[in-house]
């Protein structure tokens, strides 16, 4: 078990190594730089702001005094937002990212989990294919058009919500459904189709031949074993969803974390773009681990090993 | 296929034409679609030229009649007096031209990829493997954005030497045609950056796919009749992994048009005078308000663009679920 989390520590951080070493090296290799939109820009002003900036000097001297300020945990500041360290940057953005994320999380994988195990339960008659019908359509709509959509009926035209903006819990409804909605749907498929495979097994015939009711089979030994699938999902997707979603923020107007992606970018911002890569990276990294570890509480057959 | 004769079934693999037809909801799905992309590329060129510009009828309602011209707006118009209409059938040729050569980039890459990888075996495969596991850790939106700002200085730059150099020249025909283009050459850097980015999961399927293949039997006896690699790739490989391609392509179609329309609801994707449904659904998600509202805007271009998708999920699961029933997620 210690030399498993030992060597999964060690793959973890050359993975976040890897990620942030491209994308400084990416965004430094675009066309255009933090400093191009300077007022009077003269070539001396150019000059001292990437010395203040540290982006003075031949790529590689960049990139390896880049790498020095992150091994002391500095992860620098914003070229675009002067005053401002990235620590700073993401200490603001995260928290509302966060609490939707999470919120979003919650609902697509209980309720993806619950209706996948019902469809599979009720196989062929109308409420299976009415759920898989209503979850294709969920995947197909994007977020992008069921949020304004929701605000059009619930905020607009019944006035039960705001429309947007950050504040009480009444702002967080409609852009926790909006950003759950494609995921409960994955999550269902994704769970019934496991679940469908693992009724026809063995160990299940078994369960049933002993006496139990059908309910009592699934809840006791199918949903142990058909769910480790969807966990394996679930992992990546915390991590996507608790890094927020550019799209949900835009049409909420709300300040999040999604943005820092695009925007950095958009800026040339290479400092606030890597802060962002490495919070995702190692949410993956973290929920990836948990995703391991609750395999072998759920199947005891799969153990951790070194 | 589950109520077939196991015999039968065993002796014959149906083809993804037989599936689509036995299928009704595929059926459909492939009719909707047959028929949305022949009205995109045909409607426009019958259509009266005042719709295909600008006017000073802004946010007239379906079915009004034009300011300037005796025409009908069937869906309305937008804040620059424009047909949506019009609009919708040119995005439509934008989203789904996107969205079909865009997947077929990623189609190439990831079959190659997948394909070396999967045959290679061992430490390159583990190697390469590894390299797409890396790139999985990374946000896809990174790479798109940095792709697309890339390329887009790149072409913006060709496009504005040719029509400098014209201008010198003094052909007035190939300057304007170079400055006309200019908001379109977006369209072409959309379909390259999104290809580049969107093989990786094709690559692993493919791995998996040929790890399957590469111990059968046949693949031995055409080794062993001294045929190079590349011919064992291209010969037997290849044939054997088209079903698995054209289902997965029917799937990588929506998600690139997906991403696509996402880049251009956040204002980094089409630019106009060009229209994606993604730059469309932008301009009616921005007119919502309640006192006024223009709900065409929003409604027409979301209608069409989900069934659209749902369509070419429902073709992809149809085809996935009777090829590989154990991949299906």
């Amino acid at each position: 078990m210690f030399s498993f989390l030992l060597r999964r520590l060690f793959s973890s951080i050359l993975v976040l190594f890897f990620a942030v070493s491209l994308t400084f090296l990416l965004i430094r290799l675009l066309p255009g730089g933090p400093f191009d939109r300077e007022k009077g820009g003269s070539a001396k002003v150019q000059e001292n702001l990437q010395e203040k900036y540290k982006l003075n000097g031949s790529l590689w001297q960049q990139y390896t005094s880049y790498m020095a300020d992150l091994a002391r945990l500095d992860m620098r500041l914003s070229t675009k937002y002067r005053d401002w360290t990235v620590a700073e940057i993401l200490e603001q953005k995260m928290p509302s990212s966060l609490k939707l994320g999470g919120i979003a999380f919650v609902i697509a994988s209980t309720l993806g989990v619950l209706l996948g195990a019902v469809a599979a339960m009720r196989r062929d008659t109308p409420v299976d294919v009415g759920a898989m019908l209503g979850a294709l359509l969920a995947i197909s709509i994007p977020s992008f058009i069921t949020g304004p959509f929701l605000i059009a009926v619930f905020a607009l035209w019944l006035h039960w919500l705001p429309v947007g903006g950050w504040g009480d819990v009444s702002h967080l409804i409609l852009p926790s459904i909006c950003l759950s909605m494609p995921y409960i749907a994955y999550v269902a498929r994704l769970m019934r189709n496991s679940l469908l495979d693992v009724l026809k097994s063995d160990f299940l015939r078994t369960a049933r031949a002993k006496g139990l009711t059908e309910a009592q089979a699934v809840s006791r030994h199918a949903l142990k074993v058909a769910i480790l699938p969807v966990v394996t999902y679930l992992g990546p997707l915390a991590a996507n969803l608790l890094t927020g979603s550019m799209i949900v923020e835009t049409v909420f107007n709300i300040s999040g974390a999604g943005s820092i992606f695009v925007n950095s970018i958009q800026n040339r911002d290479p400092f606030p773009l890597c802060g962002a890569v490495i919070v995702y990276c190692t949410l993956l990294i973290v929920f990836n681990l948990i995703v391991d570890l609750l395999y072998s509480v759920l199947d005891k057959r799969i153990r951790v090993h070194g | 296929m589950a109520d077939a004769p196991k015999t039968s079934a065993s002796l014959h693999r149906p083809d993804g034409w037989e599936i689509v037809r036995r299928s009704k909801p595929a059926m459909i799905s492939l009719v909707f679609l047959a028929v949305l992309v022949v009205l995109a590329f045909t409607v426009p060129f019958f259509l009266p030229d005042a719709l295909k510009t600008t006017s000073n009828g802004a946010f007239l309602p379906p079915l009004a009649s034009g300011v300037d011209a005796p025409v009908t707006h069937v869906c309305g118009t937008d804040k620059n007096g424009q047909d949506l209409f019009y609009r919708l059938l040119t995005g439509a040729q934008v989203s789904m031209g996107v969205g079909i050569v865009g997947a077929a980039i990623s189609l190439i890459i990831g079959t190659l990829y997948g394909m070396i990888s999967g045959f290679m075996g061992g430490r390159v495969d583990a190697l390469m493997m590894r390299v797409v596991d890396l790139l999985y850790a990374v946000p896809r939106i990174l790479f798109i954005m940095i792709f697309i700002a890339a390329f887009d200085s790149v072409f913006k730059d060709w496009l504005d030497g040719i029509r400098l150099w014209s201008q010198e020249a003094g052909w007035k025909r190939l300057e304007e045609a170079a400055h006309y283009l200019m908001p379109y050459s977006k369209i072409v850097v959309m379909i390259i950056s999104l290809g580049l980015v969107e093989w990786l999961t094709m690559a692993r399927i493919i791995r998996g796919q040929v790890l399957v293949l590469r111990e059968l039997t046949f693949v031995t006896a055409s080794r062993a009749m001294g045929q190079s690699n590349w011919q064992i790739l291209r010969k037997h490989l290849l044939p054997n992994l088209s079903t698995i391609i054209l289902t997965y392509l029917t799937l990588t179609i929506p998600a690139v048009i997906l991403d696509e329309s996402f880049l251009s609801f956040l204002g980094l994707g089409i630019e106009d005078p060009a229209a994606s449904w993604g730059s469309l659904l932008k301009d009616g998600a921005q007119v919502i308000n309640p006192v006024e509202s223009k709900w065409w805007l929003l409604a027409f271009p979301a209608v069409l663009m989900s069934l659209s998708l749902l369509a070419l999920n429902f073709l992809g699961d149809g085809l996935r679920d009777a090829f590989d029933p154990k991949s299906a997620d």
